[in-house]
């Protein structure tokens, strides 16, 4: 069913949404940039329209509201296991087309990538509902289209935010908290071109011999490893471990997991000191070839959906749109050839 | 040519090795100056001057090659500089009314330097309008981080911008980019223990290099900025010697009450009988705990502001030339 919400309207459904879900929204940080004087966009829990900000991307994507950069997995002590309880709450979370794609990729990773779902993915996406916010201009960075991640039917709410708010609602579960609003059908639009345009290479012509092209020692001068394009990334979701005991004799302690990125120094960090891709482009190649061929040739999805994060956040100016660009020529070079 | 030099001087005007010439000094705070004004400048300098202009140390532009004769003519065109500075005092037709007190310096700052914690421009143009005109030989400069560009340490008073980490754990992906890089760049402030980030406060300079280097924003900006002081640096031709730390996270009103109050002890204590005795000689001869005591009457410190117990300024005194074999 469709609806038309005033922008009092709005608030008060968000009220009555709040008594049974946590409703999370791009939103300004003040100061929390990381140079002087400077806000960032961040997903964070909101409770007024006034609180979004929907005119700039988000410099973190949602991910991290359901896969935490850092979480216990469970706590020993004497011998006795326990694991942290969570948030009963269901979780509304306003968000693009490109990142709702992107939450299919990491679940992909996190629920159909192994013989069995990751439990603590698992728990937390459970609770989530998409409350699409429709995209139809994106941002300079954004290359959606060309990795088809602009459009998505996977959402529980489609809204349009102008004067008027208009909602199309899709989850039965949802249809309650919109009771007293005017009905008026609405169908959302999407993206249909970006300014940025990226051209995907054939994945069968990305042979063994591309890893050795030149084409990546570029990114061993520019990159710095600063591990923003991973942090910021929806679809990245590498993490690492970590077991902390604490108390004199170590019968207490946690074990954790955070977040780690393919860019950052001690990524591929292995007993006995072994580490490779030591390089930075290597480390770029590997990103690479994981958002635009592996992931595919796995799972016949790419996983970057062109939200363009990697590209706003790199303080070297890399972009990986244009990265994909140089590694098309150079394989259709090769295949002419 | 009969000529009052010391008016001329306190109207910011030279007296030059050319006889008969003089240079005008314009003031710059922060070194930031509106373009529009570069037709006005050339237009002095062209048709008074000698078509040059010099950049100052302290970053005003000096205009040599003028006939005193022109300074009435010269002091009507400059109104609209003067204007510029936002004064308390009432501009008129007869140029800068002081020139002891000299062009707050700055670095670029926040305008332009991603180091930096704070905009510097901003910051000198209101010590500027706090303490300017004044005849006191003051030297003050504002620096956007502990990179010191701008040489605040040079300076009577160094204002030096700051910013306190804040750490969230929670996003904390202990990474280690904070912690290596105060360890190699900064002054190892940052350890690692159980995969979460400690930071020694003794010791942070508060530089800001680990929030701009936290790829997740567990480590972010406070809300409030600090600054840290330093005082009496100073060239010179008795006992040159770089600023020692007088405040270390210290409040904005805070630094510009010391400041303001730093003339009234200056005026307390000169020696009337020396040519513009300078603040730094002058703590030379009172000593720190007096220059501390009568700068902070009624200063409301922030709570988490740490003072300086004593200073010990060595610089090099020249008569140790004496001992150079
Ligand atoms: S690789 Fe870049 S553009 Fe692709 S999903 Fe990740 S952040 Fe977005
Ligand atoms: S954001 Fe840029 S510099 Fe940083 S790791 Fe990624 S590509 Fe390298
Ligand atoms: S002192 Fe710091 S803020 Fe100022 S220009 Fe130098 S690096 Fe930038
Ligand atoms: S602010 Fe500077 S000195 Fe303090 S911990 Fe961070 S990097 Fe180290
Ligand atoms: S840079 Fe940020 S994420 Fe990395 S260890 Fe420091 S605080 Fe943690």
């Amino acid at each position: 069913m469709g609806y038309q919400l005033s922008r009092e309207q709005f608030d008060r459904f968000l009220d009555r949404l709040k008594e049974d879900y946590r409703v999370f929204g791009p939103a300004l940080d003040e100061d929390k940039g990381a140079l002087s004087d400077s806000d960032r966009i961040t997903y964070k829990e909101v409770s007024r329209l006034g609180e979004l900000v929907l005119d700039r991307k988000s410099y973190f994507s949602p991910k991290e509201i359901f896969y935490p950069l850092r979480e216990t997995l469970f706590r020993f002590c004497d011998g006795e296991i326990t694991v942290p309880a969570i948030d009963e709450k269901k979780t509304a979370i306003l968000l693009r087309p490109c990142d709702i794609n992107g939450i299919d990729r990491l679940d992909t990773i996190f629920l159909e990538n192994g013989p069995s779902e990751d439990f603590y993915y698992k728990r937390r996406r459970d609770k989530v509902r998409f409350f699409m916010i429709e995209c139809t201009t994106g941002f300079d960075s954004c290359f959606c289209v060309s990795m088809n991640g602009g459009r998505t039917d996977r959402w529980d709410v489609a809204f349009r935010f102008g004067e008027q708010i208009l909602a199309e609602v899709k989850s039965e579960e949802l249809e309650p908290y919109f009771a007293g609003c005017a009905q008026q059908p609405f169908e959302p639009q999407f993206v249909t071109e970006n300014s940025k345009k990226v051209r995907l290479p054939e994945v069968a012509d990305i042979t063994a011999d591309v890893f050795k092209h030149e084409l990546w020692s570029e990114y061993t001068a520019r990159c710095i490893a600063c591990g923003r394009c991973n942090t910021s990334c929806i679809t990245c979701s590498c993490f690492t471990m970590q077991d902390a005991a604490f108390g004199a004799e170590g019968k207490m302690g946690e074990r954790r997991r955070t977040w780690a990125g393919c860019h950052i120094n001690g990524f591929t960090d292995m007993a006995g000191g072994h580490r490779f891709r030591e390089p930075k482009g290597d480390r770029m190649r590997f990103k690479t070839m994981h958002k635009i061929n592996d992931y595919y040739r796995r799972f016949g999805k790419h996983q970057c959906v062109g939200c363009g994060r990697c590209e706003d956040v790199c303080p070297q100016y890399i972009s990986f749109a244009r990265c994909i660009n140089t590694l098309s020529d150079v394989t259709r070079e090769r295949k002419s050839k | 040519m009969s000529i009052d030099t010391r008016k001329v001087i306190k109207n910011a005007y030279r007296v030059t090795r050319v006889r008969g010439k003089t240079a005008l000094r314009i003031r710059v705070p922060g070194g930031h100056i509106e373009t529009r004004f570069f037709s006005l400048i050339d237009e002095i300098a062209s048709k008074y001057g000698d078509g040059t202009a010099h950049i100052t140390t302290r970053q005003g532009l000096e205009l040599p090659g003028i006939d005193f004769e022109n300074i009435p003519e010269i002091n009507k065109m400059i109104r609209p500089l003067i204007e510029s500075l936002g004064l308390a005092v009432e501009v008129t037709d007869t140029g800068y009314p002081a020139a002891g007190t000299r062009n707050i310096c700055a670095c670029i700052g926040n305008r332009v330097c991603t180091f930096a914690n704070d905009d510097t421009t901003t910051l000198a143009r209101e010590i500027e309008r706090m303490v300017y005109p004044n005849n006191l030989h003051f030297k003050i400069a504002v620096t956007g981080c502990p990179n010191d560009c701008i040489k605040a340490y040079m300076n009577d008073f160094g204002i030096i911008c700051t910013v306190e980490p804040v750490y969230d754990q929670s996003r904390c992906i202990s990474c280690g980019a904070c912690v290596e890089n105060c360890a190699k760049a900064v002054t190892g402030a940052l350890a690692m223990k159980d995969f979460s980030v400690e930071r020694n406060r003794e010791i942070c300079i508060g530089c800001g290099e680990c929030v701009r280097k936290c790829p997740t924003g567990a480590m972010t900006r406070s809300h409030t900025k600090s600054y840290r002081m330093v005082i009496m640096g100073r060239t010179g031709r008795k006992n040159p010697r770089m600023a020692e730390t007088f405040l270390k996270w210290a409040d904005r009103e805070s630094i510009l009450a010391i400041v303001r109050n730093a003339y009234t002890f200056v005026e307390r204590h000169i020696d009337r009988g020396l040519d513009k005795e300078h603040v730094g000689y002058i703590v030379d001869r009172t000593g720190y705990p007096t220059f501390r005591e009568e700068v902070l009457q009624d200063v409301r410190l922030d709570e988490k502001t740490l003072v300086a117990e004593h200073i010990d300024w060595s610089g090099y005194r020249y008569t140790n030339d004496a001992g150079l074999r």
